[in-house]
């Protein structure tokens, strides 16, 4: 559909001076935490933590609903609010300022963050109640809040990072928690390291589009690539009328737009979508060793996102995250940071859509993982590890939306599936702690009598994620899939163009949208139908339990703090749906399309289709996850069927495969970290032998010369004294002879000395 | 025997100055050595006197004397003294035992 003309003006900023601090109240809170949190515990107790951390969310919260009325309070084309702090440094082309900006999209992120971040800090409470260094969890989830914020709300892209990298250092804070269990520690070790490839191709895909922008790389005469800078015309531009059809020229007069290298997404997303300024043309003609520019840096932006929202190849780190306590897997890999990908893509969604090929990778990466990890979801038995594996398959979800053009949607599905995936962790989190701590589905059951409200949440938490109508699941997903199905312009590297790529993407969604229904409703009729086949559950490493009011194993509903929280989130989960409503129910965009459009400004054309096939669409996604209800409830409801078993032993080959999670990890174990081990090694014999050798060496040196001198000391210059002495002795003891003491021996010298003296002078004269 | 010039008297001054030279530079006897000593104060007066007549005139050269015989009286007296005064301490007058000033 054609979006409206005036995003293709730039983009005019509000200033305010208030949103810095939205991301300064949890800072404040970690610092506070962090430095003092141990003697407040122990003194006041875990109250005033717990305190300190949710009145700063709150509070957070609080200034975010400010700056959304305020947003409210603009028009459509206005939205934009900014604080620019001070410059942090300028050198050359390059200017970092502090500056936060909210536009529509940053605007959602900020409230799902602070609004989900908040419900987490309150069920932590209950969940961590025994932890000993509560302060440390608290400081750690508000350190967290600030990074994601600072991620989301930075207006540069150096800001951007700076919360990229620094959610990434809390996540690895967060789930090697409990740091005193190796496997645990492992973990978090493993999640820094995966996120760190991907913050390699994240920065090179910068470097790319920062120095693309300044000029570009031409093959001179000798045939060897060269960096040619822009020729100075190009350093201002004028934004011209011509864009707007039908409107009077005079409503619209020229602007100055900053063209040329810049890290400020405003100025960057201004002068690529005004087409005037002929930025847009010049970077989708230059290549870089044959390779189209814009192809590569989409490319590279996303092997950030692969690393940061766990997509092939490197997913392997959040299943492995699900060490870390369970509020820590509900926030981060499931709302927050994993999302940060996705808005990252949707950020620079003008970038991504100038190039068809960056578009169908995206796409295609993200219908691949979708599929593959729904695939490894089917047979897990922890319940952590299946609602790990649907992460990353509806992370999957949300790439699919961005890769083919429906930014709007693959941010819509972000939104709701922060609500019903926090639902569903939050949830899993409940029923373990019910169970003490025991996380094998197998050992559970029949926990919907006993945990009854843990049980209608997650319920409808799963109805959200299997797409069912009337939960918001369905509305995010269904338009994703529309748009997949109905996008021809997608093309794959080294492919060119393939215009039925929309049509593979979608049959994957689809294929993954019944395998979504089937192992969510598995865990649900595992974990809450049947009887309770639990023993007593097994210690985790964790800290001595504290359920004084427990008798024997019998699990009970979790206390207020937790019940509150997941009663919010799944009314979240269901209400999320009224702001995605499809045009084609109402005949007007979604109430959240039309919000987000102004941040969304890239233009991507969808093949036009009736409403009906977009109906009959919808009924084949609905009955896609009917049938992924309907094979689970047959093979697990009360868990009394046998096929699951018998299907087992009959494809043992297979399952041990998919359980085994394709051995992706065994594979990477073999090649990359034994391959990184082994390069230590060489190193490490390298510096102990030859360097620290040539040290060494330089050492015994100085010591031969430091010898050689003690020796020149002691004989040369020792003796040289010792010779005056003894000489001066000698001297001494030879003239003491004159001295006799017998007078007649002066008088014979003198008398001597008289007769030399008169023959002396008789004679000379 | 022609007449007696100044040099002859200054050859006896001369010898007699040796004489008393040797005496005191090799007798170990201090009384020796005193006397030795007047030998040579002797020569120097005689020395004097001839002078006195044969190049100045008048009475110089024999007052002079006169002052050479006193101080060679009061020198005597006082060196006889010293001597008594080292008898008493080391019961000789060796003048080479006396060589408590030796280095």
């Amino acid at each position: 559909m054609e979006h409206a003309a005036h995003h293709l003006a730039p983009l005019t900023t509000q200033a305010v001076s208030f949103l810095w601090l939205i991301p300064l109240f949890p800072l404040v809170g970690a610092f506070i935490n962090a430095t003092m949190g141990v003697r407040l515990q122990r003194k006041f107790g875990k109250g005033l933590v717990h305190s300190i951390s949710i009145g700063a969310m709150v509070l957070s919260f609080v200034v975010a609903c400010i700056a959304f009325f305020k947003l409210l309070g603009l028009d459509a084309e206005h939205r934009f609010l900014q604080d620019t702090l001070w410059n942090i440094f300028t050198a050359g082309k390059v200017q970092v300022d502090l500056g936060f900006a909210l536009d529509p999209l940053s605007m959602m992120m900020t409230l799902i963050i602070t609004f989900i971040g908040t419900l987490i800090h309150v069920f932590s409470t209950g969940y961590m109640a025994d932890e000993p260094s509560y302060w440390r969890f608290f400081a750690y989830l508000n350190l967290f809040i600030f990074s994601m914020l600072l991620l989301v709300m930075g207006d540069n892209f150096v800001l951007m990072f700076f919360g990229w990298e620094g959610v990434g250092l809390c996540s690895y804070l967060l789930i090697s928690f409990w740091y005193t269990d190796p496997q645990k520690a492992a973990a978090g070790m493993k999640a820094f390291v995966v996120n760190r490839f991907g913050d390699f191709g994240f920065i090179l895909g910068l470097f790319l589009l920062f120095w693309a922008l300044g000029g570009a790389w031409q093959k001179g005469a000798d045939g060897k690539l060269t960096y040619v800078e822009d020729a100075p015309q190009l350093s201002s531009a004028h934004a011209v009328a011509a864009e707007h059809e039908g409107e009077p020229v005079a409503e619209h007069a020229p602007v100055d737009i900053k063209v040329g290298p810049t890290l400020n997404f405003r100025e960057l997303r201004d002068e690529i979508v005004i087409t005037s300024t002929g930025m847009a043309e010049k970077l989708k003609g230059q290549t870089l060793f044959g390779i189209g520019l814009l192809s590569l840096v989409g490319i590279l932006f996303f092997v950030g996102a692969m690393g940061k929202s766990a997509q092939l190849p490197l997913h392997v780190w959040l299943p492995d995250a699900m060490a870390g306590p369970t509020p820590v897997s509900a926030l981060i890999h499931a709302a927050t940071m994993v999302t940060a990908g996705v808005y990252m893509v949707a950020r620079l969604s003008f970038i991504f859509a100038l190039s068809p090929t960056a578009m169908g990778w995206v796409a295609f990466i993200g219908a691949l993982t979708a599929l593959f990890a729904a695939s490894i979801g089917f047979f897990q038995y922890d319940i952590k590890k299946v609602l790990a594996y649907s992460t990353v398959s509806q992370l999957g979800f949300m790439f699919i939306g961005v890769g083919v053009g429906a930014y709007w949607a693959g941010a819509y599905h972000l939104l709701t599936h922060a609500f019903f995936k926090a639902t569903l962790f939050l949830g899993s989190g409940s029923v373990i702690l019910g169970c003490h701590h025991e996380q094998d589905m197998r050992k559970m059951g029949g926990l919907g009598k006993l945990m009854p409200i843990t049980k209608w949440t997650y319920l409808i938490a799963c109805w959200a994620i299997a797409g069912f109508p009337w939960a918001s699941g369905f509305y995010s997903k269904d338009e994703i899939l529309w748009k997949a199905f109905t996008q021809d312009g997608l093309a794959f590297p080294l492919l060119g163009m393939t215009p039925h790529l929309g049509q593979l993407i979608y049959l994957m969604g689809i294929l993954t949208a019944t395998g979504t229904s089937f192992y969510m409703f598995r865990s649900y009729y595992m974990t809450f139908t049947g009887e309770y086949r639990g023993g007593h559950g097994h210690d985790d490493g964790h800290a001595a339990h504290g359920h004084d009011e427990h008798h024997g194993h019998t699990p009970h509903e979790s206390p207020l703090s937790i019940t509150f929280v997941l009663a919010t989130l799944a009314v979240g989960a269901v209400l999320a749906s009224v702001i995605g409503i499809p045009t084609a129910w109402t005949g007007s965009a979604p109430l959240l399309e039309q919000w987000l459009e102004p941040a969304l400004p890239a233009v991507v054309r969808f093949a036009e289709y009736a409403h009906s096939t977009e109906f009959l669409f919808q009924a084949i996604g609905v009955s896609a996850g009917v049938v992924g209800w309907f094979f689970a409830r047959a093979l697990y409801k009360d868990n009394k069927s046998q096929v699951p078993a018998q299907l087992l032993a009959k494809w043992k080959g297979a399952w041990t495969v998919v359980y085994n999670k394709y051995y992706v990890d065994e594979i990477y174990q073999a090649t990359v970290v034994r391959g990184s081990i082994s390069l230590a090694r060489v190193l490490s014999w390298f510096d102990k032998n030859i360097i620290d050798g040539i040290v060494n060496l330089a050492g015994a040196i100085t010591r031969v010369v430091a010898n050689i001198d003690g020796v020149i000391d002691r004989y040369l210059v020792d003796g040289a004294v010792n010779f005056v002495a003894g000489s001066t002795l000698s001297a001494g003891r030879i003239l003491r002879r004159v001295q006799t003491g017998r007078i007649q021996t002066y008088l014979y010298g003198a008398l001597v000395g008289a007769i030399a003296l008169v023959l002396f002078n008789f004679l000379i004269k | 025997m022609g007449h007696l010039t100044l040099n002859h008297f200054l050859v006896v001054s001369a010898l007699l100055f040796g004489f008393g030279m040797l005496a005191v530079v090799t007798r170990r006897n201090a009384v020796a050595m005193l006397m030795g000593i007047e030998l040579i104060l002797n020569a120097a007066n005689l020395n004097l006197v001839a002078f006195g007549r044969y190049v100045s005139g008048g009475i110089t050269g024999q007052i002079f004397g006169l002052f050479v015989i006193v101080l060679a009286a009061a020198e005597a007296a006082v060196g006889l003294a010293i001597i008594l005064a080292i008898y008493q301490m080391g019961r000789n007058i060796d003048a080479s035992q006396a060589t408590t000033l030796k280095q």
